[in-house]
């Protein structure tokens, strides 16, 4: 099967970088511009996968192509932790393209080529991140990546759109800046920047001031995509994007990217030795912890449901970046499951949330009264991946939630487990009572007569697998995509190179 | 052949800058096609020159013979060969670009307008090529006339720019020639090369140093370094646009490379870090002009005046890593020099473009431009977003490199500054972005309108826009994805052609 390993990492990057140029050709003939959608999808899904068992088995997939700074070249390798987000990303992003030819459809929004084409660019960037081996390669697409997404945030092209893709590119081109800045300065210390388990910079070891300045550069460059407060507030703003954009980018590809940036410098850049000996990690652990609580906390009282997913997904991605801050193995076996629990969890919520805007014309949770009974089947999707949300078993946050508070246990860091625990109740809390609403309650008589029923099968059938992944991910948390095992090899991994 | 490239890259411009100006009196419509042939030779040369020095090596051409050094001497090394490339290559994909305007704005005077665009050129590129410090002074004055010729062109409001300039200009050619009299006085040569030689002799000597300071001031004012900045909006602003997008890349930068020869081949190493002011005062001009011309394109909503500033803000990075004086800053000042004349041609022709279609250039006014002139927009966010920084673009290699050299010599603030630029640089670059793509074209259904009252007129010629013919078009591409496909090729142009001459 793997003719060319070496060229698959190229590979799975340059299909949905290719796929722009025939989704804009076709931009008149819509059928066939969702077909190349689709069918770009699937062969980078497919790409990713064919990469899978080389990674576990330790074959690990490399591309070098020319230098792009003097002795560092652009990289990509499928590593474990690379490997575990490139699969969400593109398994997601399957869904996700299925979903947005229903909801557009119904809508009837405009610019859909432009909408397709930045979707693409932006998985293409997204899988860049993911596999970069490097931090120029790493920096090159994570800057892409906000390019990319900057139409799609203002695809709507009003006041507030224009406003809150202004603030995503002020935000997240700065966090670049950083992240560019630490280049700078890793180079001119004479570092190449190629990511290693358990950190590469263990020979400025000592070096405090060195060591602070790039850590407080890094940790703002990635913290602002994973959103830690105070760095978070273009993600609600970005809300204004359509639906299926807040669900694989805002949810998945994007955030990921930011709590992915965190594994990639607590793990990859520093390790565990340099991060205890600066004790940069007790850092990073109160802003994350704080940021958990908080994001729950407002999530609460949003009445739009959309920015109630939002915060909700600011809460969870600081999940994320406290499990890589303790540094325990179990907790980054938990924090690299979650990114998946929380992927397969949130995107089927915003799903559901894009299918009743886009039926019944509702964005508030006040208004969702009885809306299970017109539209049973997306309502079980969410309540299914309310369930999972709060972290009941047998759902995969389950899993993800249970190595994440063990590894705290272990790390004799037990107000951490108390703040994953309270926030999992707060989760509950923001979650059921809109289960309870759509179901219990009767619903209330549309003003203007209109039926609402359920959304278009191209909505639903995705929200659907999504909502039964994110059960069946925790019962069979490998399930052929070697999740776990991922996740326990880049644990094992980062953890075992210290000395 | 090979040894006379140094001559043949300014001796096709010359000649035929006289050839130009006769025939057009005759017969104007001869006129575009000889300055093509002129330039394409030119770029001709000095792309064979680079070819023969990269990786190292120069070439010396004594002029008619007589040897340094008494007589005139070209040289051509890789930084030179470098230069005179971007210049010509950038300044013929202009000239093609640019038929359509100057033929509207010039009409029948396109041979005096060709042959002093063409006179021009000689200047600049004598500039480059010249390895001796007077002749440097005549290529500059012949440049600097030509230029304030070509900007009086532009009418009424142009005419009193120009005429800023060019008292602007005439004093700083008289500060550099009094700052070379002074050294000529000291060391009894005015060979770059035979003075570099003499000068570490008489290192502590006021005439010397008094030379520097005032070569430094006569060169500042020439590239636009803050505050000797002023002339420049307003001759950017006022000129024909044919004649904008034409200096605008080009000009500014040669008086930069002008002033990184000094350091390069002129004084001692570390003499003007050390023992003078100028590179301080360089690095710290510099990086005011930065942030200065960031802020004041900020203000701005004629896309010409904005982009004028933008050059103000380029140029000064470029005078930084001039300032800092390591190899590696001297790397990335060349680099951004190439970076931002591609660029800033690439802008400036899409820009020139619109003024074509719209008749004007109000930013107010291009709400929606993006629908009816796509590719020249999308030229304009190529170019826009290079001159951010964003990577893989060539802007952002230029920065990567100065930031480093920065940090590399401890020097914090330039890092910030250098990186916290491409801020400013957003923020008036997506003012504009904003019009273009995301607002709806005057009087379509709900309209949203920007500026209030828009002028019927300026509406009917917006929406009735379109792409410029190819042409135009295809030479505003070319620059626009140059500067992607420099960026990506960074490495064997910064390791091959520029390492070895900036002593790397």
């Amino acid at each position: 099967m793997n003719l060319f390993p070496g060229a698959l990492p190229l590979l799975a990057i340059a299909i949905p970088m290719a796929a722009t140029v025939p989704i804009l050709v076709c931009g008149r003939r819509p059928n066939l511009r969702e077909s190349w959608s689709l069918l770009a999808s699937i062969a980078t899904a497919g790409t990713v996968l064919a990469m899978l068992p080389g990674t576990l088995s330790g074959q690990i997939a490399e591309s070098r192509l020319f230098e792009l700074i003097p002795g560092v070249a652009i990289a990509f390798r499928a590593d474990p932790a690379g490997m575990l987000f490139a699969l969400l990303a593109s398994g997601l992003w399957i869904p996700t393209t299925i979903y947005s030819i229903g909801y557009m459809r119904t809508l009837d929004e405009g610019r859909q080529t432009r909408y397709y084409a930045a979707f693409a660019l932006s998985l293409s960037s997204a899988l860049g991140v993911a596999l970069a081996a490097n931090l120029i390669t790493f920096v090159l697409f994570y800057e892409l990546l906000t390019l990319a997404t900057y139409p799609l945030v203002t695809h709507h092209e009003d006041d507030t759109s224009v406003r809150a893709g202004r603030r995503y590119l002020i935000y997240t081109l700065s966090a670049g800046l950083a992240l560019i800045a630490a280049s700078a300065w890793l180079l001119s210390l004479g570092i190449d920047g190629t990511f290693v388990a358990g950190g590469f910079l263990q020979e400025l070891s000592g070096r405090t001031g060195i060591l602070w300045g790039l850590f407080l550069l890094m940790a703002c460059g990635v913290g602002v995509k994973a959103a830690v407060m105070p760095l978070h507030s273009w993600l609600p703003s970005a809300m204004v994007a359509p639906t299926p954009v807040s669900a694989l980018l805002h949810a998945v590809a994007v955030v990921k990217a930011g709590a992915f940036g965190f594994v990639r410098v607590m793990g990859f850049v520093f390790g565990p030795a340099l991060l205890a000996e600066m004790g940069a990690a007790q850092g990073v652990a109160v802003f994350a912890a704080v940021t958990l609580m908080l994001g729950s906390i407002i999530a609460l009282r949003m009445d739009r449901l959309k920015q109630r997913l939002a915060y909700s997904t600011i809460s969870h991605l600081s999940y994320i970046v406290l499990g890589t801050a303790i540094l325990a193995p179990a907790a980054w076996v938990g924090a690299l499951l979650h990114m998946v629990a929380h992927g397969v969890t949130k995107i089927t919520l915003f799903f559901c949330a894009g299918a009743i805007h886009a039926n019944a014309h509702k964005d508030n949770v006040s208004q969702l009264d009885g809306i299970g009974r017109q539209m049973p089947y997306t309502m079980t999707a969410f309540a299914l991946a309310s369930l999972g949300m709060a972290g009941l078993p047998p759902f995969m946050m389950f899993a993800s939630k249970w190595y994440l508070g063990s590894g705290a246990v272990a790390a004799n860091m037990n107000p951490i487990l108390a703040v994953y625990i309270l926030s999992g109740i707060l989760n509950a809390a923001y979650l059921f009572p809109i289960v309870f609403r759509a179901f219990a309650k009767p619903p209330v008589p549309d003003p203007d007569g209109h039926e609402i029923g359920e959304a278009s099968p191209w909505m639903v059938a995705p929200l659907m697998v999504t909502g039964v992944l994110a059960l069946a991910l925790g019962v069979f948390p490998d399930l052929g995509f070697g999740f776990l095992e991922l996740a326990t090899q880049v644990a094992a991994s980062v953890m075992e190179a210290t000395p | 052949m090979i040894t006379h490239l140094p001559i043949l890259i300014v001796l096709p411009l010359m000649t035929m800058a006289f050839v130009v100006t006769l025939a057009g009196l005759v017969r104007p419509r001869t006129a575009f096609p000889l300055t093509i042939l002129a330039v394409a030779a030119s770029a001709a040369a000095s792309v064979r020159s680079l070819m023969v020095v990269a990786g190292g090596g120069e070439l010396r051409y004594a002029l008619g013979g007589w040897q340094p050094p008494v007589g005139i001497e070209y040289v051509v090394d890789g930084v030179s060969a470098f230069v005179a490339t971007v210049v010509s290559v950038v300044a013929l994909l202009v000239l093609v670009g640019t038929r359509r305007m100057a033929r509207r704005e010039m009409g029948r005077r396109m041979g005096p307008f060709y042959g002093t665009v063409l006179m021009m050129l000689t200047g600049l590129l004598g500039i480059v090529v010249t390895g001796d410090l007077f002749n440097l002074f005549v290529f500059l004055e012949i440049s600097s006339l030509a230029t304030y010729g070509l900007i009086f062109m532009g009418g009424r409001q142009a005419m009193i720019a120009s005429f800023r300039y060019l008292i602007v200009g005439t004093a700083a050619g008289a500060l550099y020639m009094l700052g070379v009299g002074y050294l000529y006085f000291s060391t009894g040569t005015l060979n770059m090369a035979d003075m570099a030689s003499r000068l570490p002799a008489m290192i502590d000597s006021p005439m010397v140093l008094a030379g520097a300071a005032l070569i430094f001031a006569g060169l500042g004012v020439k590239m636009a370094l803050v505050p000797l900045h002023w002339w420049l909006p307003d001759s950017y602003n006022f000129a024909p646009s044919s004649v904008t997008t034409l200096i605008a890349p080009i000009s500014t930068k040669v008086a930069a490379y002008a002033m990184l020869r000094m350091f390069l081949s002129v004084f001692p190493e570390g003499y003007l870090r050390d023992a003078t002011p100028v590179a301080t005062l360089l690095v710290a001009l510099g990086l005011a002009g930065a942030l200065l011309g960031g802020a004041a394109a900020m203000a701005q909503t004629d896309l010409r005046r904005i982009l004028a500033y933008s050059s103000i803000s380029q140029m000064g990075f470029i005078a930084t890593g001039i300032g800092l004086a390591s190899p590696l800053a001297a790397t990335a000042a060349l680099f951004h020099v190439m970076a931002h004349s591609v660029m800033k041609a690439a802008l400036f022709l899409a820009a020139s473009g619109v003024g074509y279609r719209t008749s004007q250039f109000n930013i107010d006014r291009m709400a929606g431009l993006a629908r009816v002139m796509p590719l020249t927009m999308l030229a304009f966010t190529l170019g826009a977003i290079s001159m951010v920084g964003v990577p893989p673009t060539a802007g952002f290699f230029s920065k990567l490199y100065l930031a480093q050299a920065g940090i590399e010599l401890g020097l914090w603030p330039v890092a910030v500054v250098v990186l916290l630029s491409g801020l400013f640089t957003l923020a008036y670059m997506v003012r504009i972005l904003e019009r273009v793509y995301l607002r709806d074209l005057p009087g379509e259904i709900g309209e949203t309108n920007y500026s209030g009252a828009v002028e019927n007129t300026s509406a009917t010629s917006v929406r009735k826009a379109t792409d410029m013919p190819a042409d135009t078009l295809v030479p505003t591409l070319i620059l626009a994805f140059g500067t992607i496909v420099l960026g990506l090729l960074n490495v064997p142009i910064v390791t091959l052609m520029l390492g070895p001459g900036v002593g790397q």
